[in-house]
């Protein structure tokens, strides 16, 4: 701009109404000016974005590896352990062979193992000890760590499931239908949902197992469905109404406008413009569903009305150890950190999301 | 004035039907257990278990019993006899249970709220020190803890390695400790309301008039910047009170302490009909009751709330 008003000036005094042309300003690009057009550095994504400034965040990264290593190991320890976690060393074709076995210290061994470590052969050590039933202990908290995982994973998908298309279509269609479907919404989310979900796991627990009978469903067992039906059923209320509140604003915007203006259908307009437009939201608030998933799970195990035995979570694990608190209390502290580190390592990768992905969501 | 008291009357209706739902919802999924109470008994002939069933009016048709329960509920306050317990009411079990309860959660929570407010004030006073530091690390673990563990741990080391303690909740002193792990989570959760909104309220200009008309450091902070940075809080006693209730079970479980939480647990076990529903309608109408009030509060304490909302 700078140079073209130098040139001006050089036709004397700047006169606006002038038809007189600045051919100069017509003059080819030189290649300093064309330099200027030329991109230093890709541009970036917004995606791309929020991976920069959250792997500049250390502790959400350190969250981050802890988590893929507990999940890594939860699924790929039980492939290759030589025990499993409903074995019980010291018993053969249901008669107790070896009562030696239980309630073993850790890196101990039972009396047969013992008796082959003397004959030469090796024996896989029992890192955690064992149980009263003489299970390998290790292996039992690795199998209640993928439980855990698993529960709060598929629960939080079936929260974002339900509760992103309740809103969407409550936000976008607006009116009379907002406000019945959002009515409903406040009567679900006024009832104690830690009472309500207790209430059904008693009752799916006696249900559901005659219901499911053979069907491909029943491998996963009836407790873990019930689990999902509770969350499913009560959880997905904020994330509908978090969706809502973003449609809602969305929608007055106007490439909506321009979407509807050329015809598009409503459905097309919510699945193609709406919702890719609130990933971010959905995205982060699924994250941090998850460690809440993990606690309700556990508090439900703890009680003795999640997964039922030999299948072990880490809710029912502490649980069982309470009763051999006074003698075996590493069993207790075990479950413990392994929830608790989940948990936390949860809730502050949500957070490094959230602060990547979406500042404004911060307060 | 005629905003809010539609929003207060919009508010109590809802909480009317959510207690209406509960006490249907209640009843019913009961009812759909296979198995009744008195299966579990030993040796009872099928003409025994009719005729206890007559006694507690189970053979009558369901939608009887609902409107039988329902009526009795509202207008005698009436939940019927235990049917474990016999010869109790469960109304005389549950007020035996919730004076417990109610000493140990009252306790709990009003620690939770001072403690909070204290820590989460010093943390946004020396923010970005060391003592901010601390405090936050030791609150974001302790929110990451499940009641339940924090329970466990807590009796195993002052229980039964120190001995600090007795692990009967019944016995003297032995309350400290379900009190304490039921207020660390609320406390926590309130000590991070309190830093963030201290935070907020202090970089307000009413706090730099009040810092440029000469008044001090804790004057700033108790007589200008506390009052308004309690305004989250209040929002949270809601949830707080959902949680002590729910946290309750799991902790005099632990504890053993004889309150209104161990016995709902015990009696989902039991498949005590007439208990589970009392305990569960119980509890309920305190949580939406007292999260109605304490909604109610904020929206009358805080002017600047929009009703509309």
């Amino acid at each position: 701009m700078e140079d073209n008003n130098k040139k001006m000036n050089r036709f004397g005094s700047f006169r606006p109404f002038s038809l007189q042309l600045n051919t100069d300003a017509f003059l080819k690009a030189s290649d300093d000016e064309k330099a200027q057009q030329d991109r230093m550095r890709p541009s970036t994504t917004f995606f791309r974005d929020g991976v920069k400034r959250f792997s500049k965040n250390w502790v959400a990264m350190t969250s981050l590896v802890i988590i893929v290593i507990i999940t890594l190991s939860a699924i790929f320890i039980p492939m290759f352990w030589p025990y499993t976690y409903d074995n019980m060393s010291g018993v053969a074709q249901g008669q107790v062979v070896d009562s030696s076995y239980n309630n073993l210290a850790p890196f101990e061994y039972g009396a047969t193992e013992l008796a082959k470590i003397e004959a030469g052969e090796k024996v896989f050590p029992h890192v955690f000890g064992t149980d009263s039933h003489g299970r390998d202990y290790f292996i039992r908290v690795v199998y209640g760590t993928r439980v855990s995982l698993a529960v709060g994973f598929f629960a939080s998908i079936i929260v974002l499931i339900i509760g992103m298309f309740y809103g969407a279509v409550s936000g976008y269609f607006g009116g009379k239908v907002d406000l019945i479907m959002m009515r409903f919404v406040d009567i679900i989310y006024s009832l104690p949902d830690m009472l309500v979900i207790i209430l059904l796991s008693v009752v799916l627990k006696q249900i559901l197992p005659d219901l499911i009978a053979g069907t491909p469903l029943e491998t996963i067992g009836s407790n873990v469905i019930s689990m999902f039906i509770v969350f499913g059923l009560l959880y997905w209320v904020s994330m509908s109404r978090l969706v809502r509140g973003q449609i809602l604003s969305l929608r007055e915007q106007e490439f909506v406008l321009a979407a509807r203006s050329i015809g598009a259908s409503g459905k097309h307009i919510i699945t193609k413009h709406l919702l890719p437009n609130c990933v971010s939201v959905i995205f982060i608030s699924t994250a941090l569903q998850i460690p809440n998933a993990i606690f309700t799970e556990s508090y439900l195990s703890f009680l003795g009305l999640g997964v039922s035995a030999p299948m072990p979570s880490l809710g029912s694990l502490a649980s069982d150890a309470l009763s051999g608190i006074y003698s075996y209390s590493h069993r207790l502290i075990i479950p413990a950190v392994v929830i608790c580190l989940i948990v936390l390592s949860l809730n502050l990768l949500g957070d490094g999301l959230r602060d990547a992905f979406d500042p404004k969501l911060k307060n | 004035m005629s905003k809010m008291f539609l929003y207060v009357l919009k508010r109590v209706l809802l909480g009317l039907l959510a207690i209406f739902i509960i006490i249907t919802v209640t009843f019913f999924v009961m009812h759909a257990v296979p198995g009744g109470p008195f299966l579990s008994e030993k040796a009872v002939t099928p003409a025994v278990t009719a005729a206890l069933e007559a006694k507690y009016g189970l053979d009558k048709p369901l939608g009887e019993q609902y409107l039988t329960y329902l009526k009795d509920i509202i207008l005698h306050f009436d939940f019927g006899p235990s049917l474990k317990n016999r010869g109790r009411d469960v109304i005389d079990i549950m007020t035996d249970g919730f004076k417990v309860s109610a000493k140990l959660g009252g306790t709990a929570a009003i620690c939770a709220i001072f403690g909070g407010l204290t820590l989460g004030s010093i943390a946004a006073i020396f923010r970005n020190k060391f003592i901010d530091r601390i405090i936050m690390i030791i609150t974001t673990a302790f929110v990451a803890m499940p009641s339940f563990i924090i329970g466990t741990l807590f009796l195993m080391f002052f229980c039964v390695k120190l001995g600090w303690f007795p692990a009967n909740g019944d016995a003297a002193g032995g309350t400290i400790l379900p009190v304490i792990t039921l207020m660390l989570y609320p406390m926590s959760y309130i000590t991070r309301l309190t830093r963030s909104s201290m935070l907020d309220v202090l970089g307000q200009d009413y706090v730099r008039t009040a810092r440029a008309k000469g008044v001090g450091n804790m004057g700033v902070i108790f007589k200008h910047a506390l009052k308004n940075a309690c305004l989250p809080v209040v929002t949270y006693a809601g949830p707080m009170l959902a949680f002590i209730v729910t946290g309750s079970l799991v902790v005099e479980q632990i504890f053993a302490v004889p309150g209104i939480g161990r016995r709902f647990v015990s009696s989902i076990i039991n498949r005590d009909y007439t208990m589970i529903m009392g305990t569960t309608i119980f509890l309920a109408v305190l949580i939406i009751v007292m999260t109605l009030l304490c909604d109610i509060i904020y929206k009358l304490v805080d002017p600047r709330i929009d009703f509309d909302k």
